[in-house]
């Protein structure tokens, strides 16, 4: 168990390691703090001067290493825009992010594993190859757009007139599939404080209808994914010897179901969605962009227009270690599931 | 005394390819047929959108601004010259979305062949010579995904935004886009390839290669590749859909094509800001073609995989 | 009344390239506490004859006539919540590869509690103990031990053994075990064998065991089907069957052992191949390999031809073949003598 956490630890390390040289060549290249901190009007040799001071002309690992140093401290220095801590303004943004990563993530696993695991068990049934179907134009729509359409859909409201309206079945048809929109689509909304910077959306049902659209669309891009890992995984594992075992022995087919396929099913499960966490992250930004949700992703991006370099930096870092955290955590949580598996990392 | 057998004449490469279970199976599979014709289609619409395009949205001497934010021709208050109705500018709506989806497909192709040379190149690399090279491409590979290439394609979409400003990144915006593209997606490939290196570098007439003399370079392309070639075929036709995706995406988050030469992305984006005001066809129009065209590469994927792959009873 | 009956078994494969007839007529029955061999060559609907006792065919396969009595109760048409409580409660089964047959994410404990309250209200502690009473049973050292261990950590044979432990824990009226030692260390396969004898002597446990290996019919079972292409071609007492085989086929399985062959001389081979189930041959299926279907001039013989041969009792054993039909027919002693040495 030991040695496998230090593996990881030491895999963490060089991973973040490469994210900070990375980071800090782009700072080195491209900020110019001098221009930012004290305008035109300065003159040139005042400049140099600063330079000199402000240990700029050092060489480049030097200034790595104190880049690395306050890195540790988790000083990253000051956001051009905002001029604050740039750590302060991610965490201003953070929550807001979070909250929709959470309420995402909870979507993807009630829906997927129930509809993943009723297509492995009834591959035929309509109803699975309705959700297949479904499924591959979800992959197909990118999240921005699924996130412009449910908007169209929810917020603003469609008005169908397909069917001849001067009929009553026609009125009725259109009537039904027209909707009047109203669901929140910018922004959080009235969110209430929790302590230090951490406002929330969940604290009432009405707060929580700003989630709702931007947690759809996050998920829409994931679900079809693991919808179809999990009906794969399972229906491979249905074939296995054990589970006709199982069935010899007289086991109901619920507990075969839910406990001998379902476990074996949920670890390659539990790898891939490990890996998913880096995209979801990428997704994120869209879906910020275009619910004006005020999270890190959407101050990401205004960073980037604005060329606020030591906050994209560390909007890097900070997510760089992010991606770290999430996978160790996910190999552990994998190597705790599988009694296969002992924590050196090798399997038995 | 020895008898000669005539040996039946070896059937050209044509013959063997019509022949094959490839095409056995496309010829009974509608839903192959149907998504082969609609991307034949959609594709030689997009070449051709010079001269299929009503108006050329570019030429600003051709755009009327008094016809801005007309309707398609199904709704009220259209003007039948603009079929799909006009945006916000008085652009034709369809001549836009012609020559938008030429510079996705054109970027889309473009992304993926960059990143199938790289990709295959280190893939190839990475199997055959094994050991550093491996180890350090495998890695690089490693951190590259777990960043999701979507990620790594923003981030370098910014540092070079940030360096040469927007102006130049607008410019030379398809050329750019390429890069990110094609250097985000390189593993996708290079972990195919490499699989199938390994998988082949064990068989005999690799040792018998290796015996005759020939180098290393020599046996990895011209022996070890056209073996693995099925994997690659597979995995393009889900990288072309996704480079399309990638790059709509990068538009619309401002990285892409500019308004000023627009992707199928940047016109969602542009279209975008009058959902609300109702001319919800500015950005959903250009939205549609952009599935349409995703889905039907996925599907063929789809079909490629399933006829590739070694048949099992599918009771 | 025999305690399973077995009568015109017919179980066919709906396939993309038409129906496969994998069992066709098959018809045997077991007396309580009885053994009973089920040989044949890979293909020729061992394994599936097994599997149907309890119906555990899985589409695209499909019991299209005949029926399987089980204590007077007609196991085809059972609704499956009255098969659920047959299996592994008064029918228990043996897999091939012990690997393969535990869950590998299941602790050994749980695979075998669950299998008992599956069948009766019984609490976990209780349940337990008869679990460490049966891995007793099958001699497995430290059964405490066992119990939260997974399956990968223990070895093939001492799987095996948990597998027959599983099978016996409800007392079961029949164990059908389906080619229990092939996966096993030859040196592992001796063991398992006499164990599973020794347990169903001592508890009076019917036994169908499914197998390819003659040398372990003679040693375990009382009474022996040899099956060809889906069919019986001939059932009876295994040592009658093993010292006297009538049915050319079974003569030829016997000729083929390492044993029968004389030092120095290639081995005895059936010539061709037993043919897939898609393309059975008309009448006979083995007549296209029996020495004895073919006349003179080479032609093969009408009857072997066209008509499906039905039982004819030889001795003890009843035969489906033309040939000895023929022999007893006319009530004829010269059946070709095959030299059968005793196995050293």
């Amino acid at each position: 168990m030991i040695a496998f956490l230090i593996k990881r630890l030491f895999h963490a390390l060089l991973v973040m390691f490469v994210i900070s040289v990375v980071s800090f060549a782009i700072q080195d290249n491209l900020g110019d703090p001098i221009q930012q901190m004290v305008g035109q009007s300065v003159p040139e040799s005042e400049r140099a001067e600063l330079r000199e001071e402000l240990g700029l002309n050092d060489p480049f690992l030097v200034q790595y290493l104190r880049f690395a140093e306050n890195a540790l401290h988790f000083d990253f220095g000051y956001s051009y825009f905002y001029n604050e801590p740039t750590t302060d303004v991610i965490m201003r943004h953070l929550p807001a992010t979070l909250e929709l990563v959470f309420a995402t993530t909870l979507l993807i696993i009630l829906l997927s594993v129930p509809i993943g695991v009723y297509s492995a068990i009834r591959p035929r049934a309509w109803l699975s190859r309705l959700f297949m179907g479904v499924s591959i134009v979800g992959i197909s729509i990118p999240v921005f757009l699924t996130a412009i359409v449910l908007i169209q859909i929810f917020a603003i409201g469609i008005h169908v007139s397909l069917f001849p309206a001067d009929t009553a079945w026609g009125a009725w048809l259109n009537d039904l599939l027209s909707t009047s929109g109203g669901m929140p689509a910018y922004g959080r909304g009235d969110v209430t404080h929790v302590f230090g910077t951490w406002d929330t959306n969940f604290a009432s049902l009405s707060r929580l209808t700003y989630l709702v659209l931007p947690a759809i669309s996050l998920a829409s891009i994931m679900l079809p994914l693991f919808i179809r890992l999990i009906r794969a995984e399972m229906m491979e594992v249905l074939q296995s010897e054990y589970i006709k075992f199982a069935k010899a022995k007289g086991i109901s087919m619920r507990r075969i179901y839910f406990l001998h396929a379902l476990k074996n099913t949920m670890l390659p499960v539990i790898t891939v969605g490990g890996v998913q966490i880096g995209t979801l992250v990428a997704y994120t930004i869209l879906t910020e962009t275009v619910f004006q949700w005020p999270g890190v992703g959407l101050m990401f991006l205004d960073a980037i227009q604005r060329s606020d370099i030591p906050l994209i930096v560390t909007y890097l870092m900070v997510v760089g270690l992010i991606f770290v955290i999430t996978n160790t955590l996910v190999d552990l949580i994998y190597g705790l599931v599988n009694p296969t598996v002992k924590l050196t990392g090798k399997p038995a | 005394m020895t008898t000669t057998t005539q040996a039946s004449p070896v059937p050209s490469r044509w013959a063997r390819f019509r022949d094959s279970y490839l095409v056995y199976s496309f010829k009974r599979d509608l839903v192959a047929q149907v998504c082969l014709a609609t991307f034949v289609a959609m594709v030689l619409a997009a070449v051709l959108a010079p001269w299929l395009a009503p108006m050329n949205p570019y030429d600003l001497a051709q755009i009327d601004i008094m016809a801005s934010e007309l309707p398609p021709f199904w709704i009220d208050g259209s003007d039948p010259t603009y079929v799909l109705g006009t945006d916000a500018q008085g652009r034709d709506l369809l001549s836009t979305i012609l020559y938008g989806a030429r510079v996705s497909l054109i970027i889309g192709f473009g992304a993926v062949i960059l990143q199938a040379m790289l990709g295959v190149t280190f893939g190839l690399l990475a199997g055959y010579l094994g050991g550093r090279v491996d180890a350090f491409l495998m890695r690089l590979a490693d951190i590259q995904l777990s960043f999701s290439t979507l990620m790594v394609a923003i981030i370098v979409g910014a540092v070079i935004k940030a360096s040469f400003g927007g102006a130049i990144y607008s410019e030379y915006a398809v050329i750019i886009l390429v890069l990110i593209i094609g250097l985000a997606e390189w593993p996708q490939y290079a972990r195919t390839v490499r699989a199938s290196v390994l998988a082949e570098r064990s068989k005999e007439y690799v040792d018998a290669a290796r015996v005759m003399g020939f180098r290393a370079k020599r046996i990895m392309f011209r022996h070890i590749l056209p073996n693995t070639l099925s994997p690659i075929f597979v995995i393009s036709t889900v990288q072309i859909a996704n480079a399309i995706i990638s790059e709509a995406a990068l538009s619309f988050l401002g990285l892409g094509m500019p308004e000023t030469q627009p992707s199928l992305g940047s016109l969602i984006k542009s279209g975008f800001d009058y959902l609300q005001s109702g001319s919800w066809w500015i950005t959903l129009i250009p939205g549609a073609v952009l599935v349409v065209l995703v889905l039907v590469i996925n599907l063929l994927g789809d079909w490629l995989r399933d006829v590739m792959n070694p048949r099992l009873y599918k009771g | 009344m025999a305690l399973l009956e077995v009568s015109n078994l017919d179980v066919r494969f709906a396939l993309r390239q038409g129906e496969v007839k994998a069992l066709r007529d098959v018809s045997f029955t077991l007396d309580r506490g009885e053994r009973l061999g089920i040989v044949g060559e890979s293909g020729a609907g061992k394994s599936v004859a097994a599997f149907t006792i309890l119906n555990l065919i899985a589409r695209p396969g499909y019991i299209a006539g005949g029926s399987i009595r089980f204590d007077d109760r007609e196991l085809t048409t059972m609704k499956p919540r009255q098969l659920q409580q047959i299996r592994g409660n008064k029918i228990s089964m043996i897999f091939q590869d012990p690997m393969m047959t535990l869950n590998p994410v299941l602790t050994i404990g749980e695979q075998m509690v669950e299998c008992l309250k599956a069948h009766r209200r019984i609490r976990t502690r209780a349940a337990r103990e008869i679990a460490l009473n049966k891995l007793r049973q099958v001699h497995i050292p430290s059964p405490e031990k066992r119990l939260d261990q997974y399956p990968h950590e223990l070895s093939g044979g001492m799987r095996q053994r948990i597998i027959i432990a599983i099978a016996l824990l409800l007392d079961p009226d029949i164990i059908v075990a389906d080619e229990p030692t092939t996966a096993l260390d030859v040196t592992i396969q001796a063991e398992i064998m006499s164990l599973l004898l020794e347990l169903c002597e001592k508890h009076n446990v019917a036994l169908v065991l499914i197998t390819h290996d003659l040398g372990v019919v003679s040693q375990v079972t009382q009474r022996t089907l040899v099956m060809y292409a889906g069919r019986v071609i001939e059932q009876g007492p295994t040592r009658e069957i093993i010292n006297d085989a009538q049915h050319p086929y079974t003569q030829g399985l016997i000729n083929a052992l390492p044993q029968m062959a004389t030092p120095g001389s290639r081995l005895n081979q059936i010539p061709g191949a037993m043919p897939t189930l898609a393309k059975i041959p008309p009448g006979c299926a083995f007549h296209p390999r029996c020495s004895f279907a073919f006349n003179d001039d080479g032609s093969p013989r009408r009857d072997c031809r066209e008509v499906i041969p039905g039982f004819v009792r030889s001795g003890n054993c009843d035969v489906a073949c033309h040939m000895v039909r023929d022999l007893v027919e006319n009530d004829s002693d010269a059946r070709d003598p095959v030299e059968i040495q005793e196995a050293p």
